[in-house]
């Protein structure tokens, strides 16, 4: 049972100098062969660990919510639609909701449920008429501009567009001060938001407390 | 027992561990290091190893799919023999886990055991806290319910803010334009294989530096550390005062770490698991989502930050903070060890404990957030209803239908958002109420565009009758003096 495992001895073959100059250059050039076919794996690598990073107009897309005659004048209703860049398994996350506040025939905002701050999803209360956020207290008035709290904004808006009878909206992915914050007109404070309602109403300029848009 | 001794030979000659092994057990560490004190560490590794058998025994059932996820957890909760239990195994193991690490470097803080020659198993134990978090953010994801889906929504709302390559972060962290089944795809993937992975090698590297370098002596005050002598004084240390690991030092380890692992079953069994809860549904608004336990004092810490500083705090201060961690056994690696001679070290460290604590009190019960729910499902206490008008009444029912109720309290029950007005009319005069409901201020929405006139009348008719029966309400006195004075205003003095 006792089998004894022999170690071999190192052989003196290894002290030599020149073998072991050589023998260390054939080692530098393997490593070497593995470093160029690792580079090789090194670029693939990084486009594939980098392909969700798009720019912000890739990932968007117009989408219905539905028959403008569903949102009544005078109202802010809770809207979803469907996640166009959708995944087979994305289940319920697929889903996104906004809210469509119609202020005439023709006029609509449509504001992300995002809050400003970071994220969470505001809630409308129609008797007061404010948006309220759970997590950090921001609240924001009917037109969707800072009421208080630590948002330093207003709540994102979606551009939105009449097609068909249909109130279409350009969207697809989370609003966040890098993108939505970026494409928006500043328009609220100014006195244009009844010139264009087609165009984005924010209401970045809008600090303290009195709402400035009607 | 002769063939268990025959089986161990055969082993022993082939995978030859028991020279190592014993050199390993039996080194000498100081006497007084064999301290109830110094348990932490192996704790803290006990807990890895129970988070890594029960995460895989979750993970032969758990669905990595955003889609089944939620299904999967509470197929996990309710259908499954002690599926249950593992979760609650794992959640609570969790906790544990993030506690002793803090704990364990506390001490190693307080204890100076990052000096000469231990900075690197400082500096790699930094890194293992932060794994131990990043794996606590990334579990809390993968309990995908609507707290993981919104959490996700804060974390992406951070990484915006970072300049020029904010979006491509969010992007990244996203997999995508929108929190979705890609998301939860990379965090089962950093959660299972890229973190572990990492926190068993530098584990593994910690504990070999702590064997090598040896246990980090009882601090002595004016024992000063230099990195000349400190070897050599070490050595002798454990030569003239030491005794072997294994068993002097290790029974306490073994003992305490078993106590933990108790503490980990009993609160799964008295608790139960951690969530879900509800269904990861982003169309769902009528939720309140809340961080993990850890995450709260960040959370607190949003609400208090003035807007200004937000963006550079989120940014930067962790940045700093870590840095300072990285740092810091090279700007202290000499010198006194002992607590009793570092009273900036000792404050220090009390002083982040204690904003912790405040900060983690703070956020587990909100003050900063309206109550949504108080304006339909707290009622106006009765006796503040009973011996007023019929439209100090009415204006109680404005105050409720308004949501004023959401960040005002009345009766203790309510928003605390905004200041409790049961005693109102002692601090504020009717004008001043109607100016701050009308125009807002001092962060309240200004309400003018949302009462009419009559509402209005009503609700500070009610807010007049809100002081306390020994304290009349206030009064303006120049208003009072006004009417009563028989002096002409300017405007008649003029004439």
């Amino acid at each position: 049972m006792s089998t004894e495992i022999i170690i071999p001895e190192q052989s003196s073959e290894i002290q030599q100098p020149t073998g072991q100059s050589r023998r260390w250059f054939l080692l530098g050039l393997g490593a070497f062969f593995n470093g160029v076919v690792g580079s090789m794996f090194l670029v693939p690598i990084a486009r594939y660990l980098l392909s969700p990073v798009k720019r912000d107009s890739a990932y968007k897309s117009w989408i219905s919510l539905g028959a403008v005659d569903d949102y009544p004048v005078g109202e802010t209703r809770l809207a979803t639609y469907e996640n166009p860049f959708r995944r087979a398994w994305d289940g319920e996350t697929a889903g996104v909701a906004c809210y469509v506040r119609r202020t005439a025939e023709d006029k609509f905002q449509v504001f992300a449920v995002n809050c400003a701050h970071l994220g969470c999803p505001v809630r409308w209360f129609p008797q007061s008429q404010l948006f309220m956020c759970p997590c950090h207290g921001g609240a924001y008035y009917a037109d969707g501009s800072r009421a208080s709290g630590p948002p330093e904004r207003g709540l994102f808006t979606y551009e939105h567009k009449i097609a068909g009878g249909q109130l279409q909206i350009d969207a697809g992915q989370m609003p966040t001060l890098s993108n939505t914050a970026k494409s928006v007109t500043n328009g609220g404070c100014k006195g244009n938001l009844a010139s264009n309602s087609d165009q984005l109403v924010t209401i970045e300029g809008c600090k303290g407390n009195t709402p400035c848009a009607s | 027992m002769r063939f268990l001794k025959t089986i161990y030979g055969w082993l022993e000659q082939r995978v030859q561990f028991e020279a190592p092994v014993k050199e390993a057990a039996l080194h000498p560490v100081p006497s007084n290091t064999a301290s109830w004190w110094y348990v932490f560490g192996s704790a803290a590794f006990t807990l890895l190893m129970l988070q890594v058998v029960t995460g895989i025994l979750l993970a032969i059932v758990y669905v990595p799919s955003a889609g089944q996820a939620w299904s999967s957890l509470n197929v996990l909760n309710h259908q499954l023999e002690l599926g249950w239990f593992l979760r609650a195994v794992h959640g609570w193991g969790s906790n544990f886990m993030v506690a002793v690490v803090l704990i364990h470097m506390a001490q190693v803080f307080l204890f100076g055991a990052y000096k000469f020659p231990r900075e690197l198993t400082w500096i790699v134990g930094v890194s293992l806290l932060l794994m131990t978090l990043g794996m606590a953010f990334t579990g809390q994801v993968l309990r995908f319910d609507q707290d993981a889906y919104w959490g996700l929504g804060i974390g992406a709302s951070i990484s915006s803010r970072i300049p020029v390559i904010g979006s491509s972060v969010v992007h990244l962290l996203l997999g995508g334009p929108i929190i979705a089944g890609a998301t939860l795809s990379r965090f089962f993937a950093l959660h299972v294989f890229v973190i572990p992975g990492m926190m068993l090698a530098f584990a593994g590297l910690h504990v070999w530096m702590v064997l090598k370098l040896g246990i980090n002596e009882w601090p002595t005050p004016g024992r000063l550390v230099h990195r000349s002598t400190y070897i050599s004084e070490y050595r002798s240390l454990t030569h003239r005062d030491g005794i072997p690991f294994v068993p002097a030092a290790l029974w306490k380890d073994a003992l305490f770490s078993a106590a933990i692992l108790a503490a980990v079953v009993l609160c799964a069994c008295v608790f139960g698991p951690i969530g879900p809860s509800g269904q990861p549904d982003p169309t769902i608004v009528q939720t309140v989502p809340k961080p993990d336990f850890f995450f709260l004092w960040i959370y607190a810490a949003l609400a208090y930050l003035p807007p200004s500083m937000e963006t550079p705090f989120i940014l930067i201060a962790p940045v700093v903070g870590i840095v300072i961690l990285l740092v810091l056994p090279f700007v202290a690696g000499e010198g006194e060890k002992s607590w009793h001679r570092r009273p900036v070290a000792v404050l220090v460290l009390s002083t982040v404990a204690l904003t912790w604590g405040v900060l983690t009190h703070l956020a587990s019960f909100t003050p900063w957030s309206p109550h949504m729910e108080a304006w339909s499902g707290d009622p106006v206490p009765v006796r503040y209803l009973q011996p007023v008008t019929p439209l100090a009444r009415e204006g109680a029912q404005v105050f409720q239908a308004k949501q004023c109720r959401n960040c005002h309290s009345l009766g203790g029950r309510g928003g605390e958002r905004g200041p409790t007005l049961d005693a109102i009319a002692s601090r504020m005069t009717e004008d001043q109420m109607i100016r701050q409901v009308l125009q807002g201020g001092g962060n309240m929405p200004a309400y003018g565009k949302n009462l009419s006139p009559a509402e209005t009348t009503a609700l500070v008719t009610f807010l007049e009758t809100l002081h306390p029966k020994d304290q009349p309400p206030a009064i303006d006195a120049s208003q009072q003096q006004a009417q009563s004075s028989e002096t002409p205003t300017p405007l008649e003095a003029k004439r």
